[in-house]
């Protein structure tokens, strides 16, 4: 058991996502940084599909009411058990009464909270994602609040080992301005090549919408291929006619702010998407906040699938290294 | 008429969009599902969703599993298989669906919503009339009541349906949505964006116009009422609505019925030729009606 003495600025449940109710209008949920919470769960011996805690900009304050090893990955936010530095990336037995709490984020964004076994709420549609916005899975449906107990989970497939750390080499990098790659696609036509070209060469800044539903970029200007509107569209020379958003996909609504669309975005709509951030760099932007910068990449879909197998080998290399220590 | 040859476009590695065609039409979004049916039926590995929306259509897949070429192939198979609409028939549920207009709550939160309209002096329906041509409200209600709706899309939220009346082309309505979306919405309410009513699953943000409330809910996540006990949704692509608009006195009775857990839609079900609704929309409407008064 794990009581939440403090719940943070916001605090879910997240595991690998809800896939297969797109067409309803339900979005994947699940873990914005998908590799810090696969770590996460590793370190503490648990099935990556295992639930952890995603803590926002703030961290929480927890309890715990039973001996219990547990990881904190992610962000770089100190974190404290019973007031003392304990080291991030790394197994760390806890006792029954221990509190870990946080200090002030350096780097990054998000922190994922890994205990064996994983959080245990009760999966809704094969997950234990929470999707907040319709009250759906997670614990209750919503945020963390001072006062909610957890359970602990039994996805643990091996026993930890205290004292494990991620070697550096396999801890990603937060400090620099985060480079995203982009295929370009879907609506990208209706852009003007040289919008296309300013797009991609322009340095884009973070604004303070940026949650799990998707990230708002301010920086310059787009403009559309003018055009008399097709029937239904709608007349901004952004608008199409209703259709599917993939996670990751950059819409720009008048032109103005690009939003990247994440986890808990809306399934489909009206504006034009333009390219689609890979899914091996999703997890790049789930550690950028308000403010920092970011750049667009165009690639092509083979260096896509490129860098998303580089992302999967380094997660087997990180569990292979974890088996052997 | 829409284009021979979709056009296939990836987005990232892990979605594959497709469009039929730019702008909406009645037979491209039927072949919308009768593609995205047939890929239903083939199970293909590696697929995890596969999103029909009005004119286009989306799937999300594993590139572990199935590669993009390969899976672009399966799109082009079923793309082919189903080019003549002759031999396709859809099996839909017709719906009963009770609407209030120009209701005190969605008034209320369009007249909050004033500064992001094109029109701030006046109400979102009297706007929509006026630019349609309309020279009253009531007669604006009356055209958008006179035919069927499709259920073109589902999705934004869970639950959300597109609707695309069945009329011909000089007869549908059409109107822009906000300049700058509303921060609120009324659960239930029922918007008017490009050529497409909505009708909002939860309160939240919205950039339709607001003409109504609907009594009856379409999400449900609770599964409490019966025609939720498969899906805490309602809405499904294919569905065929027909609006019907009420006063307060049954908006209230049938709230009621929605809060003591007994509320059950009115649906028939009917399996029809596509080109029946395509090449003649208002004898499809009328076969429609007389399947709902039976």
């Amino acid at each position: 058991m794990i009581r939440v003495v403090k719940p943070g600025l916001s605090t879910t449940v997240q595991d690998l996502g809800r896939p297969g109710y797109y067409s309803i209008g339900l979005p994947p949920s699940g873990a914005l940084d998908k590799y810090s919470h696969t770590v996460a769960n590793l370190l503490v011996g648990n099935d990556p599909a295992a639930a952890t805690l995603e803590a926002t900009y703030l961290g929480p304050e927890l309890e715990f009411r039973a001996d219990l090893r547990f990881a904190v990955c992610g962000a770089d936010m100190p974190a404290f058990l019973n007031g003392q530095p304990i080291p991030l990336w790394t197994a760390v037995a806890a006792r029954s009464g221990d509190v870990l709490s946080f200090g002030m984020l350096q780097k990054g964004a998000r922190s994922y909270i890994a205990v064996e076994g994983g959080i245990e709420v009760p999966p809704v549609m094969g997950s234990r994602s929470t999707y907040a916005l319709c009250g759906i899975g997670g614990h209750e449906g919503r945020a963390l609040k001072a006062g909610d107990m957890l359970e602990k989970g039994d996805l643990q497939t091996r026993a930890p080992r205290e004292g494990v750390a991620v070697p550096e080499k396999w801890r990603p990098n937060f400090a620099e301005a985060a480079e995203l790659h982009v295929v370009p696609g879907l609506y990208v036509h209706r852009l003007t090549e040289e919008s296309k070209q300013e797009f991609f060469a322009a340095e884009w800044t973070v604004t303070p919408e940026a949650n799990r539903v998707g990230y708002r970029y301010k920086g310059i200007r787009l403009q559309f291929v003018d055009r008399p509107q097709p029937f239904g569209a709608g007349s901004n020379p952004s608008n199409v006619v209703d259709c599917g958003y993939p996670i990751g996909s950059i819409q720009v609504p008048d032109g103005v702010e690009p939003i990247v669309l994440l986890n808990d975005a809306v399934t489909g709509g009206g504006y034009a998407t333009i390219g689609t951030v890979i899914s091996a760099d999703l997890d790049r932007i789930a550690q950028t906040r308000t403010n920092q910068k970011a750049k667009f990449v165009e690639i092509d879909l083979a260096e896509a699938l490129r860098r998303r197998r580089e992302r999967q080998t380094r997660i087997l290399e990180v569990e292979s290294f974890l088996r052997q220590s | 008429m829409i284009h021979s040859t979709p056009r296939y476009t990836y987005g990232g590695d892990e979605f594959i969009f497709v469009e039929l065609s730019e702008e909406m039409s009645l037979e491209a979004n039927i072949r919308v599902m009768a593609i995205t049916r047939e890929l239903q039926e083939h199970h293909i590995r590696g697929v995890s969703d596969i999103c029909p929306a009005n004119a286009s259509y989306m799937v999300r897949y594993d590139p572990d599993v199935i590669s993009p070429e390969d899976l672009l192939r399966h799109l082009e198979a079923a793309d082919r298989s189903t080019t003549d609409l002759a031999h396709v028939s859809l099996t839909s549920r017709v719906v009963d669906f009770p609407i209030l207009f120009d209701d005190p709550w969605t008034r209320e939160a369009l007249m909050r919503a004033r500064d992001r309209h094109q029109d701030p002096n006046s109400t979102d329906l009297e706007y929509a009339a006026r630019i349609n041509g309309f020279s009253s409200t009531e007669a604006f209600i009356e055209a958008l009541c006179r035919a069927p709706y499709i259920v073109s899309m589902t999705g934004f939220v869970p639950g959300l349906p597109w609707c695309f009346q069945i009329a011909p082309r000089e007869e549908q309505i059409e109107v822009p949505k906000y300049v700058r979306p509303r921060t609120y919405t009324p659960e239930r309410a029922f918007g008017f964006g490009g050529a497409f009513v909505a009708i909002y699953p939860v309160e939240g943000a919205g950039g339709y116009q607001l003409f109504g409330i609907s009594p009856s809910p379409i999400f449900d996540r609770d599964q409490r009422l019966p025609d939720f006990r498969e899906s805490m949704v309602f809405p499904r692509p294919g569905d065929i609505y027909w609006f019907r608009p009420i006063d307060m006195k049954e908006y209230e009775a049938i709230r009621a019925t929605v809060e003591n857990g007994t509320f059950r839609y009115r649906i028939r079900e009917i399996t029809f030729n596509p080109n029946d609704a395509i090449r003649d929309p208002a004898g499809f409407s009328a076969a429609v009606k007389g399947e709902l008064e039976r």
